[in-house]
């Protein structure tokens, strides 16, 4: 088995929410713990408010954790992260159109990173690697697009110079959040594409953070699914996708819209629900209130994690009384 | 079913630095009372454009250049402003993209409800106090949330306190612009199969707007696709999905992954739509089609009927010439 390059264990982020009346500590994550391998791309699948962009924030270092370790490369993250560290593990995010300065070329945006993170290779070096990376992720032809200015880019050009800035600085993993999520769906795929190339060919390891399952199936290894800051599933994409136990994922793929299913789930109320905010917990499962199995076992004690097999996990009371 | 909007060779063009671009070209269709019609296509296509065109929204840079819309017979683009302003909301209400732009912070739900009642109707307080607690009910939304703002709302409520105001006057057509764009797809599903449930109790007919095609799989009657401008292929949304003849709807239909079956590779649909500025001569998909032929790049393929829908090819239609 491929090394370890991600160890999160026990991570938890709070968020202090409210007045001075009424004041709460809302659990963003509360209690993670998952590993990412060499050359894996690991998929965080979530609805919004489960955690899954908390999550990246923490380990790209934008928020400390509030309690719990990441282990990166072997060695514990510090409250500060080094420049080294913030290059090996780059962020692409969500939106394209926010996260390129529009006043300079695209060739600076990809110059500025290598300058920072491989300045030890000379001017010529760096140009001519930008043009690599540019038509690593298919931006063609590279010297070309480098040249032009980021209007001159589509959404999902732009999100290809996102991937192409990532690897400047030479990452062990990329975290890369919604990055999809944006654009149209006939160019979604495209990218995808991109992300299965740098994992395939280049062995890039990625966090890929999604709502998008079917996407998460497209491209990832192992799937992790959040609930509400908790983890409630994981295992290889394949298990989860094939035999889904925790009643929560079941919804996720039941809500899929595919033309290719029929329409599922039309039984019942319209309104599926939403994710609650956590705030100051007590103990029990969190999907209790949405779930149809629920007891009272779930609604007073944390669920445990339930072994499916070696490689697949589920965070469920229903699943364990089942095995 | 009684013919409810009838849009003939709808144009429209963008004023730009380099010449007008022509977003929308040549669209007709019909739309019957209680029919809901998607819109589906790439960014650009000028899906949106067109939505408001036909809701008489459009502001310079762009003006509706040539064609009609046809509200129950009365040609909208004739109208005065005050004219207009007595249908919408009353015969047309608009759902848009983003409910937290649509809607004003500043202001309660409840507030701006009552706002929509009073512009145009002569409801006194309890009318529209009740009138507005009956909409929220529809879309499943307790009346507390008469007296929140649209903040305290999730991105999902607010959006479906959008067509709860959608529905207050009973409107004969509401308009969506992609109105589940900026949802997951648990809200969206949920907000899906409320619109359906509701056009089925009340009979209204949707005209809607999306990039993604499987949210409306399983709702719409009819499917119309957009490329650059235009529309290549209309039907039965069945028959678009189970087979698509336009090259463009194939490539569309192959471009999402799947959670059935075997896992396998995607290719999309390579390569950029074409400039609206100075359009190339014959087709427009001629440059990413994969089965292009010579005749595609001579003149423009118009759109025939072909057994159950229409299409925009020669393919299809060998004898399809402008």
């Amino acid at each position: 088995m491929s090394k370890t390059i991600l160890k999160v264990s026990n991570l938890t982020r709070t968020f202090r929410v409210g007045g001075f009346r009424s004041r709460g500590t809302l659990h963003a994550i509360d209690n993670v713990s998952f590993e990412v391998r060499a050359g894996q791309i690991v998929a965080l699948v979530g609805e919004s408010g489960s955690g899954k962009s908390t999550i990246a924030r923490v380990l790209a270092g934008l928020y400390p954790p509030t309690s719990g370790t990441i282990e990166f490369e072997g060695a514990t993250l510090g409250k500060r992260m080094s420049r080294q560290v913030r290059g090996r593990m780059p962020m692409v995010f969500q939106d394209p159109f926010g996260s390129i300065n529009p006043v300079l070329r695209v060739g600076h945006a990809l110059q500025r990173s290598l300058k920072l993170h491989r300045s030890e290779l000379s001017k010529t070096e760096r140009e001519q690697l930008a043009v690599e990376l540019a038509n690593s992720v298919g931006l063609v032809p590279g010297e070309e697009v480098l040249a032009r200015f980021p209007h001159e880019l589509s959404g999902g050009q732009r999100q290809r110079l996102g991937f192409a800035q990532a690897l400047a600085s030479n990452p062990a993993l990329i975290l890369a959040d919604e990055p999809v999520s944006m654009l149209d769906v006939s160019i979604r795929i495209g990218l995808l594409n991109v992300m299965r190339k740098l994992r395939d060919e280049d062995g890039a390891s990625l966090l890929y953070i999604t709502h998008d399952l079917a996407s998460a199936r497209y491209v990832a290894d192992r799937m992790i699914v959040l609930y509400a800051g908790r983890i409630v599933e994981e295992g290889t994409t394949e298990e989860v996708i094939a035999a889904p136990q925790h009643p929560y994922t079941k919804l996720l793929m039941s809500t899929a819209p595919d033309p290719r299913l029929p329409l599922g789930g039309s039984e019942g109320s319209d309104d599926l629900g939403e994710p609650p905010k956590v705030i100051d917990p007590v103990a029990g499962c969190r999907f209790a209130p949405r779930c149809e199995l629920a007891t009272d076992e779930c609604r007073t004690k944390d669920p445990v994690k339930v072994e499916v097999s070696v490689t697949h996990h589920a965070a469920c009371f229903a699943v364990k009384r089942q095995s | 079913m009684s013919t409810i909007l009838q849009v003939r060779n709808l144009e429209v063009q963008y004023q730009t630095p380099a010449g007008p671009a022509q977003a929308v070209s040549g669209v007709s269709f019909d739309l019957a009372s209680g029919e809901f019609l998607a819109v589906v296509g790439e960014s650009g296509c000028g899906k949106s454009t067109m939505l408001f065109a036909i809701a008489q929204l459009l502001t310079y840079p762009a003006a509706q250049t040539g064609g009609q819309v046809l509200f129950d017979g009365v040609d909208l683009s004739s109208l005065d402003d005050e004219a207009l302003r007595l249908r919408r909301w009353r015969d047309i209400s608009v759902v848009m993209q983003s409910a937290m732009n649509a809607l004003n912070p500043t202001l309660t739900i409840g507030a701006q409800l009552a706002d929509t009642c009073r512009a145009h109707t002569d409801w006194d307080d309890k009318q529209i106090a009740e009138r507005s607690a009956e909409v929220l009910a529809m879309v499943s939304i307790d009346k507390v949330h008469l007296s929140s703002y649209p903040f305290q709302l999730s991105g999902g409520m607010r959006q479906r306190a959008m067509i709860a105001m959608a529905l207050l006057l009973e409107p004969k057509l509401i308009i969506m612009d992609e109105p589940t764009s900026a949802l997951d797809v648990v809200a969206q599903k949920s907000l899906m199969r409320q619109v359906e449930t509701l056009r089925q109790k009340l009979g209204f007919a949707v005209l809607f707007v999306t990039h993604d095609m499987s949210v409306v799989s399983h709702f719409s009657d009819r499917l119309a696709v957009m490329y650059a401008g235009e529309i290549v292929e209309i039907g039965a949304t069945r028959e678009v999905f189970d087979r698509p003849q336009h090259p463009y709807s194939v490539g569309l239909m192959e471009a999402f992954p799947s959670l059935l079956g075997a896992a396998k590779e995607l290719t999309g649909i390579p390569g950029n739509p074409p400039s609206l500025v100075n359009p190339p001569s014959g087709c427009l998909f001629a440059d990413r089609c994969p089965k292009v032929m010579d005749e595609c790049r001579k003149s423009a393929p118009e759109l025939l009927a072909n057994g159950p829908h229409s299409v925009r090819c020669y393919l299809v239609n060998p004898k399809a010439r402008g």
